[in-house]
């Protein structure tokens, strides 16, 4: 029935002017101010990344059959070949004490930085449907596809650490560090994310050239060689590849988790000071992206 | 103590739950898209021209608390773009938006469904992008399975559902949302119309429970079933704000003068005659919006004249949900089968009012009539109403044809004949 609906009785509406809006703008409790990179408070943030993290996770996790296994298949089978090349053919591993524990503890950490980066190029473009359908921060996509690697390298530094125990190496206090270096890591791939897919979305290219600039990485990082390597060759050299953030970090993995004896990152590097340096750049990504995804935002809905 | 009848005055210092105030939105879209770092830097200094239309112009209105209010237009006269901008989808350009109590929109059903997960997954995340926190949308698995009625379907995945169950979970999902204002985007233009009336039941209980909503269409038949007040927005600038009748007969009016895409080409309107009013009536004669599969069916619809005129046709077409025409009659002689008696002279102002009734034999579902009237032994014409009224068959049976036809059915046992058998 026409009008069946309208039957409660309802309010009428006033017939307000715009110098009333005015008056009455000032008292709105909520102005609506479009798309931010953080749009909602910071818990909506941590649960909206969280909810799209462990999903992402739970995919990849029950997607197939095997499951985990798959994705522990992919670093072990890398340092299968690795450690069977830098053994036997190349001898670059043979005098390195536990260097099948170092060689998986840095195909594991790296392959996280590189799996989570590549990822997350690719992921605010791929989430076109919720940027455009629903006010939600968007920072919340790149960090959740790095989250939900880092539930992985979690469960595979878990294994890595039963390999080292079942290779002989003894834990000691600094496995304290194992925490916080990882989360340090979480950050620097968060940090790269940010920036990599705010860019993504006017540039088509970032992600190629982001994965040629992951292959380099991987080979100016010691995964598959160790420090005192090139510090044999050019104590500078190893000086300047330590500013790395990625070197940096996982030559203290190395020292705290695994061999004691090899130089710890502060070492490595020549002193605290140095310090500054991967950890400045860190920071400097991490503004960049943050600063790149606020850029971003007000227009994202409207670009994708 | 306030009668329910009268309508409650609002007090002066109350504030509205939704207030735009003199919003603009402009879309500017580079003319030469550059898409890679690479192009960036072979031509550095490439003009950077974009092609910018204006969405939305200067937009003001207010929403009071507890109003079901419609946002109404055309495509594109910027109604959608104006939800996402009290979204906070869209940022405007220029003007503020302001609101009292919690929003949420509802730009389309199941934001964010996977469907290579099962249904608990996508309960939570889609509720948790509607704004729940992660315990309520937890909690609210249990009730929206009970509604969506797919508890037998719960660990398929989502890939395996129907459309209908897909929409139904959706749906129910979106029941749970706790907000004080909802953004309504045409979300009903899915599902059928029993599923559509389900939607409309629900707003119309959220918002006896005090909530206020703010409801995207074109169709005016929603409006004015729905709404209590409407703004209607032409080309991104508002054309008319007021209640919901008198909205939609701006829109029937807006939707007349302008030139409509559909128009035949070789008619041009002569604008000698409105359409004043028209409606669909039952066997009973009264107005209604649905009726029963093979009832008696009449649409009547009343024009006014605005000269002396001689014999004016008019024409009706009934139209299903896909715009298929499915029916035209007219009172034009021999035009499209036998017509009834000439109409007759009507003097300046004189009102003719034209019922055309037939047994309703299309199938359930929503059928749009489109009316249009002119001259005498002529293809031009007075007017053209696409989407005049609408009205929803309801049955029972879905058969998936486009009519029922009373159909007599003969049942006997075949006598065998002589030569039956016999090869022939």
């Amino acid at each position: 029935m026409i009008g069946a609906a309208k039957e409660m009785s309802r309010p009428v509406a006033r017939d307000l002017g715009r110098e009333e809006y005015s008056e009455l703008a000032v008292r709105m409790p909520v102005r609506v101010v479009g798309p931010r990179a953080m749009s909602g408070d910071f818990r909506r943030f941590l649960t909206l990344t969280w909810m799209l993290a462990y999903l992402e996770f739970k995919l990849k996790f029950f997607g197939s059959v095997l499951g985990y296994a798959w994705q522990l298949m992919k670093p072990l089978m890398m340092f299968a070949v690795l450690y069977f090349v830098f053994t036997e053919v190349i001898r670059i591993g043979g005098g390195v004490p536990y260097y099948p524990v170092v060689l998986l503890s840095g195909i594991v950490l790296f392959g996280f930085f590189s799996e989570s980066t590549v990822g997350a190029i690719t992921s605010v473009v791929e989430r076109e449907g919720l940027i455009r359908k629903i006010s939600f921060p968007i920072v919340s996509v790149p960090i959740s596809t790095v989250t939900s690697v880092f539930l992985t390298l979690m469960l595979n530094y878990l294994v890595v650490l039963s390999f080292a125990l079942a290779s002989g190496v003894t834990p000691t206090w600094r496995w304290v560090q194992i925490g916080p270096l990882l989360v340090l890591l979480y950050i620097a791939a968060a940090s790269a994310s940010l920036a990599l897919s705010s860019l993504y979305v006017r540039f088509r290219d970032v992600k190629p050239i982001w994965e040629v600039i992951a292959q380099v990485l991987f080979y100016a990082t010691p995964v598959i060689y160790t420090i005192e390597f090139v510090q044999e060759k050019s104590a500078t050299l190893a000086q300047v590849m330590m500013c790395n953030p990625l070197a940096t970090i996982l030559q203290q993995m190395r020292h705290s988790a695994i061999d004691p004896a090899s130089p710890s990152a502060v070492d490595a590097l020549g002193g605290w000071l140095y310090l500054a340096i991967p950890m400045g750049i860190v920071v400097l990504m991490a503004l960049f992206g943050f600063f790149s995804m606020r850029r971003l935002a007000p227009n994202l809905a409207e670009e994708l | 103590m306030p009668s329910v009848d009268q309508p409650q005055p609002i007090a002066a210092d109350e504030l509205p739950a939704v207030l735009v105030d003199g919003v603009s939105k402009h879309f500017s879209l580079p003319a030469d898209r550059v898409q890679t770092l690479k192009e960036r830097a072979l031509h550095p200094i490439r003009s950077r021209e974009r092609n910018s239309f204006t969405a939305l112009d200067d937009v003001a209105f207010h929403v009071e608390k507890g109003e079901f209010f419609g946002l109404v237009g055309r495509n594109g006269s910027g109604k959608s773009t104006l939800l996402k901008c009290i979204a906070g989808i869209y940022s405007a350009d220029s003007g503020e938006i302001y609101h009292d109590g919690t929003l949420t929109s509802f730009i389309e059903l199941g934001v964010g469904f996977n469907p290579e997960l099962p249904a608990f997954d996508n309960v939570l995340l889609n509720a948790t992008l509607l704004g729940l926190d992660t315990e309520a949308a937890r909690s609210s698995f249990e009730e929206v399975m009970d509604f969506a009625e797919l508890w037998e379907f719960e660990n398929l995945k989502l890939k395996n559902y129907s459309s209908g169950m897909y929409v139904r979970l959706a749906f129910s999902v979106m029941l749970q949302v706790d907000a004080d204002i909802l953004l309504i985007d045409e979300v009903l233009a899915v599902g059928d119309a029993a599923f559509q009336q389900k939607c409309f039941d629900q707003f119309n209980r959220m918002r006896d429970e005090g909530k206020t909503i703010v409801f995207v269409t074109h169709g005016m038949d929603a409006v004015r079933r729905f709404c209590d007040r409407a703004v209607l927005l032409d080309r991104g600038r508002v054309v008319a704000i007021g209640d919901a009748e008198e909205i939609s007969e701006r829109y029937l009016e807006l939707n007349f003068v302008a030139p409509d895409s559909d128009a035949m080409t070789f008619d041009s309107a002569v604008g000698k005659a409105t359409l004043s009013d028209c409606w669909v009536a039952d066997s009973s004669g009264q107005r209604v919006d649905s009726l029963n599969q093979g009832e008696r069916l009449a649409v009547h619809a009343e024009v006014t004249f605005e000269q002396p005129v001689t014999d004016p046709w008019v024409d009706i077409q009934f139209r299903d949900e896909n715009d298929r025409l499915l029916m035209v009659s007219s009172t034009q002689p021999n035009a499209y089968g036998p017509g009834p008696a000439p109409s007759g002279d009507f003097a300046t102002g004189e009102t003719a009012h034209y019922v055309a009734e037939f047994d309703c034999i299309f199938a359930a579902g929503h059928y749009s009539v489109s009316i249009s009237s002119g001259p005498d032994a002529s293809y031009s014409r007075y007017f053209r109403r696409t989407d005049a009224v609408s009205v929803d068959v309801e049955g029972s049976a879905v058969s998936g044809a486009t009519v029922v036809l009373p159909t007599d059915w003969h049942v006997e046992k075949a006598v065998p004949t002589a030569n039956a058998g016999e090869p022939q």
